[in-house]
């Protein structure tokens, strides 16, 4: 019988070293660092501080602000990758509750949290396989082209005032540019895998993504009409003050304009129901039918850093971005938390509705949702109007539905909350008899 | 394997000039063997314009296992794990339709707590059998939770018959001459407290499922199916009474005590496009999943103690004849043509295969749909490869 060996690694000159001092003073030193973790880190901040200072003072005044960009691209990458990640491991969790199961609950004894690590070290370990018949540079170039955009989106994406990589003036339309890019990434993929389940996948994305575009920019636009910028950090700080100031119940257009935004948006991510692209009972996978390993990860990765990106965009510009609705100080952790709300939306909304087909997709987004968001654009150019000192009637009736809009929120947050106690208390009850002998903690 | 022409034919259906120095062709797209919406190893070459199927060919045989003449070479009684692998989801009533094919030809009188066992199982197994094909089919549709819901229900059924029979998918357990056990103790109160748990739980389907607008939208005048082109393919089980024909050979022609049970033949009425389409037939089985609530209740009610077994011999000797003996499946008539020449296993057994039969009509009402309506018309199907390819 042919049994397999593992041959015999020697190692040799550097790797040697390395391999000796892990082994021998590894088990000093890190205890050691642990044991100093918060005194390390400390003095690593005051010398990079020094550091900083002193080159800045001494060797080249501009090179401290180069540092700092790279520090804080350094920072948003981890960011993005802690959204995918936890994202991922969320998207898991949300469908086992949704589904009556319990999703990962093994890796990292936490319910699972170390889950989406582990499949990542998985990934990472994959053979990296290319079909024979592939165009083998796009097929390399397309999950860069598709995640590296959904990054960009974020330089400038603003998680309060101050707290943004750079603030351009048309950030708006810079992050919409960016989050568009991406499908050039997923026709790229489907062309290069020389799959026709692929190039269907890519196709679809194609329509769908180029004419879910224009409703999703009309909507936005309705929101800049009414505050007159594109820079998301004026368009976020005119809403300071607590829920009422929120854009999204300035008036009814707006209110619409951020429900068709948000239809738009889980089309432009390929959320279901308009998840088309990968439609697994259709097309297999979809477009990264033949990406296996880390390429397969970046698109996965793209999607849900995308998935953040435009409830982040959503938050900023209708939800009051990182203002508290309570009117108390604001916060990035605000916005964080309303963009995390979202999010879950979306996921609550892929794990209930079956998918559209091709052609109502396209015949919703330009027979209904395009003239509807036109429309909405037109009424809120002539709210604005109408909406000032000189039209003083006007002005009473723009209160009233104001504040009735923001009455309306709070009562859909109300049915929310409702029915999330609902739930929680007949949790036993809607769950079955059944899932509850089968699992322990539903 | 014949490999299916490629016309090239300019496109038939854009009618604008296409320029001169462009060529267009049809793309052939090979669906299956391996692919999540063909609900096993059916393969299907389509032809496609765009999105648009001109043309659809199945190819089958990717599970055939020679069920047909094994039973020849096997003992009546060593075949009746083999039918449960014909419709691996339905393997009670495989089992029913095989053991009354054996008892007709035989003359085997079967005692009547037997036969209302039989029915009991055969009808919970018709609702496990409908629960997949409904979760499936939401799955089918990009709906991934029903799926989920349907066998967390299905769970229940599979552990009733696990503590009946001891398998949880080939049971083997309705044999000829009767049922293999009686079943064990508590059983009974248990199936009861199944079907009050399982009932409100369909109304939980409709809600999510059935009348979703999106659903309606993909399913309803797609694949339509009228009741003359279902007759002309051999069309049966929910796939002729989606189409409006109430017929059902639990009614048309009762075996194990059918005539006793009080049940209604639910039929497809378009109430979300033409009478026989996608919907429908997905609405029937939904509908006969209630219809055998109400049968198994009445049969646990009727249940009355003493045998569940002939005395038949180990080794079941069959006089020489033939019989054709049909039941209905979850998925259609399941027919069994036994020959026998007096010997102790079939001269011959041909099987007649619901799903067999029901997808023979894909070519036909495949054309002009979109590519996603096929996983759409393959799931209303609700083929089972086993038994397609036996």
């Amino acid at each position: 019988m042919y049994t397999y060996e593992r041959p015999k690694v020697e190692y040799k000159g550097l790797s040697l070293t390395i391999v000796r001092l892990a082994t021998k003073w590894g088990a000093i030193g890190i205890p050691l660092l642990l044991r100093f973790a918060w005194g390390v880190f400390f003095a690593a901040v005051v010398a990079v501080v020094a550091f900083v200072w002193i080159v800045g003072r001494f060797i080249n005044p501009l090179l401290p602000w180069f540092i700092r960009d790279v520090v804080v691209v350094v920072g948003l990458l981890a960011f993005v990758c802690i959204v995918a990640i936890i994202g991922i491991w969320g998207e898991r969790k949300v469908s086992g509750r949704i589904q009556s199961r319990l999703g990962p609950m093994r890796t990292g004894h936490w319910h699972g949290w170390a889950q989406s690590l582990a499949d990542g070290l998985k990934f990472v370990q994959k053979e990296d396989l290319i079909p024979r018949d592939a165009d083998q540079p796009l097929f390399r170039l397309a999950p860069y082209v598709a995640l590296v955009p959904a990054f960009c989106a974020y330089l400038a994406l603003p998680f309060g005032v101050g707290w943004v990589f750079r603030s351009a003036d048309v950030s708006l339309l810079f992050v919409l540019a960016m989050l568009a890019i991406e499908v050039l990434g997923v026709i790229m993929a489907g062309w290069a895998s020389n799959s026709k389940w692929s190039l269907y996948g890519a196709m679809r994305e194609g329509c769908q993504l180029v004419s879910y575009e224009i409703p999703m920019g009309l909507s936005l636009l309705a929101a800049v009409v009414a505050t007159g910028s594109v820079n998301l950090i004026e368009l976020g700080e005119v809403q300071s003050g607590g829920w009422f100031s929120w854009l999204i119940f300035q008036n009814p257009f707006l209110f619409l304009a951020f429900f068709t935004y948000y239809i738009a948006s889980l089309a432009s991510c390929k959320r279901s129901p308009f998840d088309l692209p990968e439609g697994e009972s259709e097309l297999v996978a979809g477009f990264h039918t033949e990406y296996s390993g880390f390429r397969f990860v970046m698109f996965f990765f793209a999607e849900y850093v995308a998935m953040f990106a435009v409830s982040a965009l959503a938050t900023i510009i209708f939800l009051g971005g990182w203002h508290s609705p309570i009117g108390g100080p604001s916060s990035p952790l605000w916005f964080v938390l309303k963009s995390t709300f979202l999010v879950w939306v979306q996921m609550w909304v892929r794990w209930t509705l079956p998918r559209i087909r091709i052609d109502q997709v396209m015949h919703a987004c330009v027979k209904y949702l395009l003239p509807f968001t036109l429309l909405l654009f037109l009424g809120s150019s002539l709210w604005q109007l109408y909406d000032n000192p000189a039209h003083p009637a006007f002005k009473t009736f723009a209160h009233l539905l104001h504040y009735g809009l923001g009455c309306v929120g709070l009562l859909l947050l109300g049915l929310y909350f409702t029915g999330m106690g609902y739930g929680y208390y007949n949790r036993n009850r809607l769950v079955g008899q059944m899932a509850r002998k089968h699992l322990p903690g539903a | 394997m014949k490999e299916i022409e490629l016309q090239c034919q300019p496109d038939l259906l854009y009618d604008g000039e296409i320029p001169s120095d462009v060529r267009t062709e049809e793309l052939m797209l090979n669906m299956g063997p391996q692919h999540p919406s063909t609900h096993g190893v059916l393969r299907v070459v389509l032809q496609t314009d765009g999105e648009l199927v001109l043309k659809a060919t199945p190819y089958i045989g990717y599970l055939h296992r020679c069920a047909e003449k094994i039973a020849e070479k096997v003992t009546y009684r060593q075949f009746t794990p083999y039918t449960d692998r014909l419709d691996y989801l339905a393997a009670m009533n495989n089992n029913l339709g095989f053991a009354l094919a054996v008892e007709k030809l035989g003359g085997i009188e079967v005692p009547p707590r037997a036969d209302y066992l039989r029915v009991i199982f055969a009808e919970l197994n018709r609702i496990g059998s409908h629960l997949m094909a409904t979760g499936s089919y939401g799955l089918d549709m990009g709906a991934f939770t029903p799926l989920v819901y349907c066998f967390r229900e299905r769970e229940w059924i599979m552990d009733l018959f696990e503590s009946a029979s001891g398998a949880r998918l080939t049971y083997s357990y309705i044999t000829i001459g009767g049922v293999r056990e009686d079943l064990p103790d508590g059983w009974v109160q248990r199936c009861r407290e199944f079907l009050d748990y399982f009932e409100p739980k369909i109304t939980e389907y409709n809600n999510l499922l059935s009348y979703n607008h999106i659903f309606i939208n993909r399913t309803g005048n797609v694949g339509v199916c009228p009741a003359d082109l279902a007759v002309a393919y051999g069309g049966t089980g929910p796939c002729l009474r989606g189409s409006g024909l109430a017929w059902d050979l639990r009614k048309a022609t009762p075996y194990c005590r059918y005539n006793e049970f009080d049940f209604d033949i639910p039929v497809g009425r378009g109430q979300n496009g033409a009478v026989g389409d996608c919907w429908d037939r997905y609405f029937v089985r939904i509908l006969e999943m209630v219809q055998s609530v109400r049968i198994v209740r009445q049969a646990l009610d009727k249940l009355t103690d003493g045998p569940v077994q002939t005395k038949v011999p180990r080794i079941v000797k069959l006089p020489a004849g033939e019989v054709y003996y049909e039941v209905e499946n979850p998925r259609g008539q399941l027919g069994f043509h036994l020959v026998s020449d007096g010997g102790t296993s079939a001269y011959r057994l041909k099987i007649r295969g619901p799903s067999f039969c029901n997808l023979s009509v894909l070519p036909v009402l495949a054309p002009n749909c979109l590519l996603a309506d096929i996983s759409a018309l393959l799931g209303s199907i609700d083929i089972v490869m086993g038994e397609v390819d036996r």
